[in-house]
């Protein structure tokens, strides 16, 4: 698949054509030009890194939505093997927007569960952009009793821009939905490990989310409201989205900085979509790590860190 | 002051300077256009006598009314807001703070008390509207468990008057996260089977709905209140469709099985006592 460039990257998507065009040219004639491709392929790697070096939280956000990001599904594919899906909330219906299932991670059964994005024009609309609606978040509850009962760890992967806000999703109670997940995740006896893989959208996204351990990819986003809502409301328009994005601070190292993250996994060169499997390596062997520990703590023991954990999360003074 | 005034006795200055009637002395109600006399409106729990309609109420005066006279206590008063993000849009949040601060005299947007409702002990908050749209930040949450750990400690039942935007933009993450550190206090206070009745009032939207406001053990709202996740113009923008009559008011949630009752405010005190008296036992102390 043809590399997709984000409007920040042109200056590199410029020079790879460049490259790609003398490489179409060197095939066809005599001359010799791999010295010179191989000055522009360093140049472009340098101008890469400088650009990641100095990425701001705007420019992230837009890599955390990236086209051809993975998505869960696809980290399912490669860091798990005996996937089984099940579908549906036995209520309503079955909301293509959140995924769960079992799986094996290294052999060791787990369900994990996780907010899946469409890749196609039909495959999105099929996924509705990853909003999900009350259903997909009570499919998910379904699933997280049912590891609950089973002792199974649960892995949950975060990327939505939010949850749903259509007329359907009120009237099946989606603050409803949310809410009950806050609330039963906090007490689940077994241990819940939450990834931010790409856009963590407000409650939508902490709906998965109530974890004994938080972990982030480096350029994935987590805030209460999109820069763009943000924007609109706080400054009456949708263009301030890069000011919103730099006052909320959502990425993944401010958010470490803050002490409301616990891990940052770091992402191959110029991002997760440029490298899938390495960066599936890197998540699989963060999940192996957390889980481990989490698994020899006591249930009691993890029950009451997990309360104290979400008890201590705010920034106020007291008197 | 000038050297004439300083010799004219006061009582002439007073005279001089005209007395205008005191500001909303008559107030018109955004329902029916009755023009209502304020004393009168405030006797009534700020609902209109002509057509019952529901204006917004201070949260101190509700709770005031709510509570048994001269039972109040507040708790947790002592808790500030921080700006941990050095937040600005067109105004720093720390300004924004100062102003909600001197306009409502609240230091954040819930007042919690403990208290007697017909002589049972209860601690009961109330978010207050005028104080950033009571949005709910890290003071909100953080005053909303400590109102919880009351509650398990004296073993008394917990009663919420929700009405919030929702969560504070200003705060960012933290205040996603309180969305779940008040929801997973609520759990232990279920866990202890103390009562929480949730009183959701106009509005109830974002965060806060989508949290506390809907896990009580008894969900009741005010008439007419505005309740949902997303607001209306969000979701008219996403579905480019009309949104339904009566779209996300108390008696949608009602008849979509969100809610448990809707109760008029002049009634919620006697409701809430009954409903608890029940859940507790009859003499309303937790077994």
């Amino acid at each position: 698949m043809a590399m997709n460039f984000l409007e920040f990257e042109q200056p590199i998507a410029e020079l790879e054509a460049k490259i790609e065009e003398l490489k179409f040219l060197g095939a066809d004639s005599n001359v010799n030009i791999s010295e010179e491709i191989k000055r522009l392929q360093a140049k472009s790697r340098a101008m890469t890194t400088n650009i990641f070096e100095n990425l701001t939280p705007w420019q992230i956000t837009q890599l955390a939505r990236h086209p051809q990001r993975p998505y869960t599904l696809d980290y399912v594919s490669m860091i798990c093997t005996d996937w089984q899906e099940l579908h549906g909330d036995r209520m309503y219906g079955d909301d293509l927007a959140i995924v769960g299932g079992l799986a094996r991670i290294e052999g060791t059964p787990v369900v994990l569960i996780g907010e899946q994005k469409g890749r196609d024009t039909k495959e999105r609309v099929r996924r509705n952009y990853g909003m999900p609606k009350p259903e997909g978040y009570r499919k998910a509850l379904r699933l997280m009793l049912l590891a609950e009962r089973f002792r199974l760890p649960i892995v949950t992967l975060i990327d939505t821009p939010g949850a749903y806000p259509g007329i359907g999703s009120e009237e099946r109670g989606q603050s409803e939905a949310i809410a009950r997940n806050l609330f039963e995740m906090s007490a689940l006896a077994t241990p819940v490990l939450s990834v931010v893989i790409g856009e963590g959208g407000s409650g939508g996204a902490l709906a998965i989310g109530v974890c004994d351990r938080l972990v982030m990819l480096q350029y994935a986003v987590y805030s209460v409201i999109s820069p763009e809502s943000c924007a609109s409301i706080l400054w009456k328009s949708t263009e301030k989205r890069e000011i919103a994005a730099d006052a909320m601070g959502g990425t993944a190292e401010r958010l470490k900085k803050l002490g409301l993250v616990d891990e940052v996994l770091k992402e191959p060169f110029g991002g997760a979509h440029r490298g899938p499997q390495a960066m599936a390596e890197t998540l699989k062997a963060s999940i192996v790590r957390h889980l481990a520990e989490l698994k020899a703590m006591p249930v009691p023991q993890l029950l009451d860190a997990r309360q104290a954990r979400w008890r201590s999360f705010g920034a106020f003074r007291a008197a | 002051m000038s050297w004439f005034e300083r010799i004219v006795p006061s009582r002439i200055k007073t005279e001089r300077r005209t007395r205008s009637v005191p500001e909303g002395l008559w107030i018109k109600c955004p329902a029916c256009d009755a023009v209502l006399y304020r004393a009168e409106i405030e006797r009534n729990l700020n609902v209109c006598p002509k057509c019952n309609h529901h204006m917004r109420i201070y949260a101190r005066e509700r709770l005031a009314k709510f509570l048994d006279v001269g039972s109040a206590v507040e708790l947790a008063a002592g808790v500030e807001p921080e700006d941990p993000l050095k937040f600005k849009d067109s105004r720093r949040y720390r300004d924004r703070l100062v102003l909600a601060k001197k306009q409502t005299g609240e230091r954040d947007a819930l007042v919690v008390m403990e208290g007697k409702l017909t002589g049972m002990p209860v601690v009961a908050c109330a978010f207050e509207f005028r104080f950033l749209g009571g949005s709910m930040g890290s003071v909100v949450g953080e005053k909303f468990v400590r109102a919880i750990e009351h509650c398990l400690e004296h073993r008394m039942p917990l009663v919420c008057f929700a009405a919030s935007g929702g969560a504070r933009m200003q705060e960012a993450l933290y205040s996603l996260l309180q969305m779940a550190k008040t929801s997973a206090a609520l759990k232990r206070l279920s866990e202890a089977r103390l009562p929480y009745v949730s009183v959701m009032t106009d509005p109830t939207t974002g965060g806060v709905s989508a949290s506390l406001a809907m896990l009580g053990d008894v969900n009741l709202a005010e008439p007419k209140a505005l309740i949902g996740f997303a607001g209306p113009r969000v979701i008219q923008q996403t579905v480019r469709e009309t949104l339904p009559e009566g779209f996300q008011r108390s008696e949608f949630l009602l008849e979509h099985g969100a809610i448990d009752m809707i109760v008029d405010r002049r009634e919620l005190r006697e409701k809430i006592a009954a409903l608890l008296r029940m859940l507790l036992g009859k003499d309303g102390v937790p077994a």
